[in-house]
């Protein structure tokens, strides 16, 4: 049954109707019942290529089976730097420098399957650092360079990095400090502009470091099994989740750059997304470049001005953004668009967090094309709903699933299992049926972790969502206590034991609160210890200090004091009380509720 | 206000925001962004604490204007 306030929501935005036939290119999915039906990934298989001797790996897909053809000259990296300065690399020279850091990696012995992060902006040195590593069959982990020590920490040691390149700067800042806490690491190769100031010791500079690789350098026989990249991404409770994904996702890569992106030849592709995140690595290196198009890697962060200007100069067709720059877009007023020629845009999409219908509307009016929104997380490695070129939008909506991809909702029941729910418009989780090229094969070392989110053939994705009589998916909200700021997931976990290490700190709760730009911002509950008062000055230590840790991106906004935290008799901190009470929400079930919180005098 | 003021009053609201951000010992023309770590939700509560303090419209267009701290302080200067 559908409720009263679905009925407005879905009636207050009209559908926006496509006519494909009048759209200047052809999308490769036209008639979305009739691919569905017709598709198999076996046959999908035919638009790669694999490698000459077998098998199958990513570089090879993205850069190294275009060097020598047709596309050998074409523009594969067209990079702008912050200061506007440009430099584009072919198809031959990004293959070029991506095998040459490969044979530099062997030089230095570095052997297959070792760790290679990558704590880099959008600077070129990443693509071919991570073309290079997929190349040598290392495992490529690509981190936030918002990122403070502490995650940093966490992630290369849990993923045993052997290899990190970064930046003088960024190594300064956020490394220096914990590098005696990394003892698998064995190599940090630093990206330097301009002259060389003193090297940090233990580091060695891009250019000496590929100085030691050769031209010449044979991708070896790579199982599509194998490990390929390693993205870290947020769970309610304990350590960061480090997601396992293997070659033959580059399949997956390559469908949905066809369906969900609707690539073609000419295509100038932008993707503005962080390469510290899996949408940054699956869209903004891989899939562009498997589909043989340009990829515009801009360095500089969200600026409207500047991304209007970006996309009018440098004739961008296909654009995938994100949400919150969607929504700081939005904020200026489209009348801040107009003046621009958008003509060149084809087709603009959406990743992080449910995009609002007035997102999707702001698209049509300030470009003339809606954004699309699409659905996927870190564990699945690529896109797996999506709104279509060719088909119809409703706004709020997630879109439907890809080709190759079943997807439904489902309640979890008391025996382990799961029954799919087929009413439309009922609230349960969604699930995916296993078994697509770019599922996540593990979590790294916690085998059980990686079991429980699995029932049957279904993977439970941890997302609440509802599926309409058409088939459309509507996302709800989260399963679970993670919280989703400007695209990032953040564990509450991780934050907590970051304000927990500071002395006057006791315990802390974290929470994810509402807001109109970022989705939600941290927020954290903060008991202090003996002898500790509530003060300004103390909550700006206690920030200053999680800031320092944590980096900006996942350190808490806000941060309120409390002589005690809600918890359940079995002594966990009830964050979604403390969620509700901060909502003026309706507290739910309060039977498992043992000791409650009472705010300070001093806090509000 | 002198520009000496104008500075302490973004210190005290940076205070706020990212207490461990050092502005005095920011050059000139760095991208404070970067140099103090500052993400694009501290850098518009920046904005919000500046409209509040000095009771100034700083338009959205304008934001690029305040990326440097010679930027800041001489679109400050200008308006306050």
């Amino acid at each position: 049954m559908t409720s009263l306030r679905e009925r407005t929501v879905l009636e207050s935005w009209p559908r926006i109707r496509k006519r494909p036939e009048e759209l200047p290119v052809r999308p490769h999915l036209l008639d979305y019942e009739a691919t569905r039906a017709a598709f198999s990934w076996e046959a999908a298989r035919a638009g790669l290529t694999g490698l000459p001797g077998g098998g199958l790996n990513i570089a090879f897909e993205a850069v190294h089976r275009h060097a020598h053809g047709a596309r050998a000259s074409k523009t594969a990296l067209r990079w702008i730097g912050k200061d506007g300065s440009r430099r584009e690399l072919s198809y031959a020279e990004l293959s070029a420098e991506a095998l040459r850091f490969a044979s530099a990696l062997r030089a230095h012995a570095v052997t297959e399957g070792e760790r290679v992060f990558l704590l880099l902006g959008r600077v070129p040195e990443l693509y071919v650092a991570m073309l290079g590593s997929l190349s040598a069959k290392c495992v490529v982990s690509p981190l936030f360079s918002a990122f403070g020590p502490e995650p940093i920490a966490t992630r290369i040691r849990m993923g045993e990095g052997a290899v990190l390149v970064t930046t003088p700067e960024l190594y300064r800042r956020r490394v220096e400090a914990i590098r005696a806490q990394l003892p698998s690491l064995r190599l940090v190769i630093l990206v330097e502009r301009g002259e060389t100031r003193e090297r940090p010791p233990g580091t060695i500079g891009w250019s000496e470091f590929s100085a030691r690789g050769e031209g010449a350098f044979a991708v070896p026989p790579t199982d599509p099994e194998d490990l390929a990249l390693l993205h870290f991404t947020s769970g309610t409770t304990g350590r960061p989740k480090g997601a396992m994904h293997v070659h033959a996702a580059v399949l997956t890569h390559y469908v949905t750059g066809l369906y969900a992106l609707d690539l073609h030849e000419e295509d100038i592709f932008w993707c503005t997304a962080d390469p510290g995140w899996v949408t940054g690595t699956s869209y903004g290196v891989i899939a562009p470049l498997v589909h043989g198009v340009t990829n515009l890697v801009v360095e500089a962060e969200f600026d409207a001005q500047l991304w209007y200007r970006i996309l009018q100069d440098e004739k961008v067709t296909v654009w995938y953004t994100a949400p919150t720059a969607i929504r700081m877009m939005m904020k200026l007023g489209a009348e801040a668009a107009k003046g621009y020629d958008f003509s060149r845009l084809r087709f603009s999409a959406s990743v992080g967090e449910p995009l609002n219908p007035e997102g999707v509307m702001f698209g049509l009016e300030a470009f003339g094309r809606p954004f699309h929104d699409n659905w996927w997380q870190t564990e699945t490695g690529g896109i797996m709903i999506a709104n279509f070129a060719a088909t119809d939008v409703k706004p709020g909506s997630m879109g439907r699933p890809l080709p190759g991809i079943e997807a439904a909702i489902v309640r979890r029941e008391a025996d382990g299992t799961v029954r799919v729910v087929d009413e439309p418009m009922v609230e349960g989780e969604l699930a995916l049926k296993k078994g697509w090229p770019s599922m996540f094969r593990g979590y790294l070392g916690e085998e059980e972790r990686y079991r429980k989110c699995f029932a049957g053939d279904w993977y439970l994705t941890g997302d609440l969502a509802k599926k309409d009589e058409e088939g459309y998916f509507w996302f709800v909200g989260r399963a679970d206590d993670v919280i989703k700021s400007a695209g990032h997931l953040i564990g509450p976990f991780e934050v907590e034991s970051a304000l927990m290490e500071h002395p006057a700190v006791a315990e802390a709760a974290v929470i994810g609160k509402p807001d109109p730009i970022a989705g939600e911002v941290v927020k954290a509950f903060v008991v202090l210890r003996p002898g500790f008062r509530a003060s300004e000055e103390l909550r700006r230590d206690v920030l200053g200090h999680a800031r320092k840790r944590l980096g900006p991106v996942v350190a808490p906004k806000e941060i309120d004091f409390r002589d005690g935290l809600p918890r359940t008799r079995s002594g966990k901190i009830m964050r979604r009380l403390l969620k509700a009470r901060e909502l003026g929400l309706p507290e739910g079930d309060l039977s498992t509720l043992e000791s409650d919180e009472r705010p300070t005098g001093a806090a509000p | 206000m002198s520009r000496e003021e104008l500075e302490r009053v973004v210190v005290e609201i940076l205070a706020g925001i990212a207490p461990e951000a050092d502005f005095a010992a920011l050059a000139g023309n760095e991208d404070l962004r970067d140099a103090l770590d500052l993400d694009s939700m501290d850098f518009l509560n920046l904005v919000i604490g500046l409209h509040e303090r000095l009771g100034i419209d700083i338009p959205e267009a304008d934001y690029p204007k305040l990326f440097t701290k010679d930027g800041l302080l001489d679109y400050l200067a200008a308006k306050a």
